[in-house]
């Protein structure tokens, strides 16, 4: 078999002749063909992802494992991750998008922790495309059909269309488990003479190569694909997930590991080299799904729903019995060795003999050409006020509203269940999620966040912005973040152009973090998205975990009440460029987003907080999508309020209204609190811009507009 | 007496009512698994939870409602003790003949996570005692099979013995079947038997049972089955 079929580059190959001092053997070759793609080595961005800092106050377990883990406070710790199922979900909606959250739940359960809340970001083509409806109804419906069967709550997310996802639609899931900290599972823990057992379903000839399938651009004929797309059984995944949590309690596993991309192999070996031993496998006692299968397949299949375990010869009778309690299979595979040969043996030879050590970790890194966008300037080129003069700002107000990224996402949150485990203290809809931990009684504050147009225009200060834009609402809400995860969507690295837009986004996330001290725990990377030479946006999506402690009381959006004073915090240089406003009402992106002042955000977070913290607001919303217009609308249909809205500049700009970035907030204060808030805010750029109260939203330059009007252009009624 | 949750391979909701129970309400709650064959000794009340018993891969509740654990909860519910079943459990009880009717498919043919209102409409009931009747309580739904179904004789006989104990309404109390989220037949929620001590419902008390999860009309199905289990 030539190395190319397998997808090996000409130097990679060397690189692996070398290291053996021979030739491998076909399932060799094909074990590094999915091993060393893109998905499973991270060839291409290792670089960059080593700019990201890692190091926190509140890391327990930072990258390296399955999931970061932070501190919950109490001996909990929180283990959280983002990953993206992108190209399965472009060919199979339904099964690409429900296996995407199946993953990232075993990722969680795999560091020990019970998956606690999921988040799910969506990324859709052209709005009312019947490609549009089909993946999106499609992924939604997945989303919901397996998490609400296992029984994890989807408690918020993110939806944006545009039409560079037409055809590479993105599924990013995120997963949050609570863990005790005294217990957390490592992959580095397996000693020689430990056993290797496999629980949950059986093995098929499902997702086999799916890692390699992720690891290059769509073809023009997807549905080729349909083999490389894993099929979910949420019901084995709510099984697996209670044997595995009650082995645990009863000490029964050493080391424990998700099979994700490229199943057993990527497992068993990555156990095998983080802990420094060797293992050998007998492919023979894998239960399978379907006879006949080769050393290769078995060695490779995505079949989900199933978990390596590493336990002691002494616990083996209890792990087994286990799996006949949770009608699972359980199989004794394989056993842990000295050394570092990591061994797959099949009809009593030896099919595979590799260096552990060699499979996850020996790819070469590939430092693609990068190269600034020709035609940068020409997208950056804009002149202020060409695009915001002479609008009539009540279509502007009511179209943003009900644009399909910005109006009520009702249709897809309540297919997911939200409730279930009863700690859903703010569930999807608000621009943060608020989860309680029933252990302690502290409060987790989530958000996930992406801005591809600001990334398109300025990778740089788009990464960056979306960063600090990830934080803003867990301050407001009073909590401190712990951590980050990311998940880095991209293009083809190939094209140097797009890996310089790669390469500065990441720059912006990490400068962003570094500049406000925000570890990132975990995360992953999906480039190749793109089809027939039309590449999705830069999409760096980042998630944020922030904690409130017990007993304080979460300062939410949606609390205006009569006579409240508006206050408008934040800097006003917020930009049209990158905005939702300059993306669905002027229908072109140019421009820059506004440049990171981090001395602000470090400003306005502290002020957040203490505001949070003195209770001396009823609402805080940050200025996101849309900008103080959207806000607006948003705060007085909750809160089922209106308010009667001033600027001290003569006529309304869209600026005004539309502008996007910054840190900002729009807070309803109680008049006996004015003082207090003044005080708190003293020194940071603040209007007043009105106070809340009657049945209409009243905007200088606007008729007034019902709350019912409102309402129902935000509903699509 | 004390309570006992049963736990079928695909119940999600265990954990949430034996923690509304034990934690919130104070009842000694302990959970069964299914396989089990008798009921822990001093169980008054028995809950089938909610979730996805067997993944709900046949009809929901088909499965569950031939569990081991099954047969002590008839000879529990023969003897006039407490059943509830939520949700999934509330398929198991109609699955296995311990209550009337059938739960189809929502109309909309969609999953529905919402909050949801609903009219008390029976007080004389263990569970329900608590309550005024009329009372408008704020249970959430998530359910995929809710749509409450009957022949219209049998309907209009449950109707009349007076088994419906709650009904979807609107916040301002106006109940029936135009306020049904799933097209459930006369906007029935939640039904009892005969015997007024096996109810089940779709809607779910133990996801409005504190304050900090938005609504506590729950508390009062807990205190219900409080009072009638320290009664005994």
């Amino acid at each position: 078999m030539d190395f190319r079929k397998a997808g090996l580059l000409e130097t990679e190959y060397g690189a692996i002749c070398m290291e053996l001092d021979r030739e491998p053997n076909e399932t060799e070759l094909k074990i590094f063909g999915v091993m060393w793609s893109e998905h499973c080595s991270y060839k291409s961005s290792r670089p960059l992802l080593r700019l990201f800092p890692k190091e926190g106050p509140a890391v327990l377990k930072g990258v390296g494992e399955n999931a970061g883990v932070v501190d919950a406070g109490d001996g909990w710790g929180l283990a959280f991750k983002v990953e993206s199922h992108n190209h399965p979900s472009a060919v199979e909606p339904y099964q690409g998008a429900a296996t995407g959250v199946g993953g990232i739940i075993r990722d969680i359960l795999a560091m020990g922790a019970r998956p606690m809340a999921s988040m799910d970001g969506l990324f859709f083509g052209k709005p009312g495309s019947p490609k549009t409806a089909i993946l999106s109804n499609g992924i939604v419906k997945g989303v919901g059909g397996y998490g609400n069967c296992v029984g994890v709550p989807t408690v918020g997310g993110k939806t944006l269309y545009d039409a560079h996802y037409e055809d590479n639609p993105l599924l990013n899931a995120f997963c949050i488990g609570l863990v005790d900290s005294s217990r957390i599972v490592s992959s580095q823990t397996a000693e020689p003479g430990n056993l290797v057992v496999l629980l949950g379903s059986r093995t098929g000839r499902d997702g086999i190569g799916g890692a390699a399938f992720a690891s290059v651009e769509l073809g023009e004929d997807t549905k080729s694909s349909r083999p490389q797309v894993q099929i979910g059984d949420p019901f084995v995944e709510k099984l697996l997930i209670e044997a595995c949590l009650e082995a645990l309690d009863l000490g029964l596993v050493t080391s424990m590991q998700d099979m994700g991309a490229a199943g057993i192999t990527s497992s068993a070996s990555e156990i095998a080299a983080k802990s420094g031993v060797g293992m050998v496998i007998d492919l023979d006692s894998v239960p399978l799904r379907e006879p006949d299968m080769s050393a290769w397949e078995i060695a490779l299949s995505e079949s989900q729903e199933r978990m390596l375990l590493i336990v002691r010869p002494e616990k083996l009778d209890q792990v087994l019995a286990l799996g006949r309690k949770w009608d699972l299979e359980a199989a004794l595979i394989g056993k842990t060795v000295e050394g570092d040969r990591f061994i797959l043996e099949k009809g009593g030879t030896v099919a595979v003999d590799l260096p552990a050590s060699l499979i996850g970790g020996g790819c070469p890194e590939i430092d693609w050409p990068s190269a600034r966008p020709s035609e940068l300037e020409a997208r950056q080129a804009y002149e202020p006020g060409e695009d915001t003069t002479g609008r009539n700002l009540e279509s502007d107000l009511l179209g943003l509203l009900s644009s399909p990224s910005l109006r009520d996402k009702t249709w897809i949150t309540r297919q997911y269940d939200s409730m279930v485990q009863v700690n859903t203290v703010m569930g999807p809809g608000a621009p943060v999620s608020l989860v309680r931990i029933k252990e302690n009684g502290n409060l987790v504050a989530l958000t996930m966040e992406a801005l591809p147009w600001a990334c398109h225009l300025d990778p740089f200060r788009g990464g960056y912005e979306t960063m600090a834009r990830s934080l803003r609402p867990i301050w407001l809400t009073g909590a401190r973040h712990l951590g980050m995860t990311n998940c880095l969507n991209f293009p083809s690295p190939e094209n140097r152009e797009q890996f310089w837009e790669f390469a500065e986004s990441v720059r912006g996330l990490a400068e962003c973090c570094k500049d406000l001290s925000c570890p990132v725990v975990s995360g992953n990377v999906s480039l190749y998205n793109e089809t027939a030479g039309s590449p999705i946006l830069p999409t760096p999506l980042v998630c944020s975990v922030g904690l409130i402690p017990a007993g304080r009381k979460a300062l939410l959006p949606g609390g205006w009440k009569e006579g409240d004073v508006l206050y408008l915090a934040g800097m006003d240089n917020a930009a049209i460029p990158g905005s939702h406003f300059q993306a669905t009402r002027i229908g072109k992106i140019a421009g820059r987003p506004i440049p990171p002042s981090p001395e602000m955000e470090l400003d306005f977070m502290e002020r957040a907080l203490r505001t949070a913290e003195m209770e001396i607001a009823d609402s805080a919303i940050p200025i996101l999508g849309g900008g103080l217009g959207i806000a607006l609308c948003k705060e007085a249909v909750s809160s089922k309020i209106g308010a009667d809205v001033r600027f001290e500049t003569p006529t309304t700009s869209p600026v005004t209204l539309f502008a996007e970035g910054g840190a900002r907030a729009l807070y309803a204060v109680p008049q006996r609190n004015a003082f207090a808030f003044l005080q708190v805010w003293k020194g940071f750029p603040l209007r007043r811009i009105g106070t809340v109260g009657g049945d209409e939203l009243r905007i200088p330059g606007i008729p007034p507009q019902s709350l019912k009007r409102l309402e129902e252009t935000w509903r699509g009624d | 007496m004390k309570a006992a949750v049963v736990v079928f391979p695909g119940s999600n909701c265990d954990r949430d009512v034996l923690h509304a129970l034990r934690d919130v309400a104070g009842i000694q709650t302990s959970a069964v698994w299914h396989k089990e064959t008798s009921l822990p000794e001093n169980t008054g009340l028995v809950v089938l939870p909610g979730g996805f018993s067997y993944g709900d891969y046949l009809r929901s509740g088909a499965m569950a409602a031939r569990s081991p654990i099954l047969g002590a909860v008839r000879e529990h519910a023969r003897i006039g003790r407490l059943v509830l079943g939520i949700c999934n459990g509330f398929q198991v009880l109609t699955e296995a003949g311990l209550l009337p009717g059938a739960l189809l498919a929502n109309s909309s043919l969609e999953f529905i996570c919402s909050p949801c209102f609903l009219k008390v409409e029976k007080t004389d009931t263990p569970f329900t005692n608590a309550y005024r009747t009329g009372e408008i309580v704020q249970f959430p739904i998530a359910h995929h099979e809710g749509l409450f179904f009957l022949p219209e004789e049998e309907l209009d006989d449950l109707e009349n013995r007076g088994q419906v104990v709650f009904r979807y309404a609107s916040p301002e109390g106006n109940a029936g079947p135009d306020y049904s989220p799933n097209g459930a037949l006369n906007g029935i929620a939640g039904i009892v038997n005969r015997g007024g001590n096996v109810l089940g419902l779709m809607p779910h008390p133990e996801r409005a049972s504190e304050d900090i999860l938005g609504c506590s009309d729950g508390l009062g199905m807990w205190n219900s089955v409080k009072s009638w289990l320290e009664g005994r």
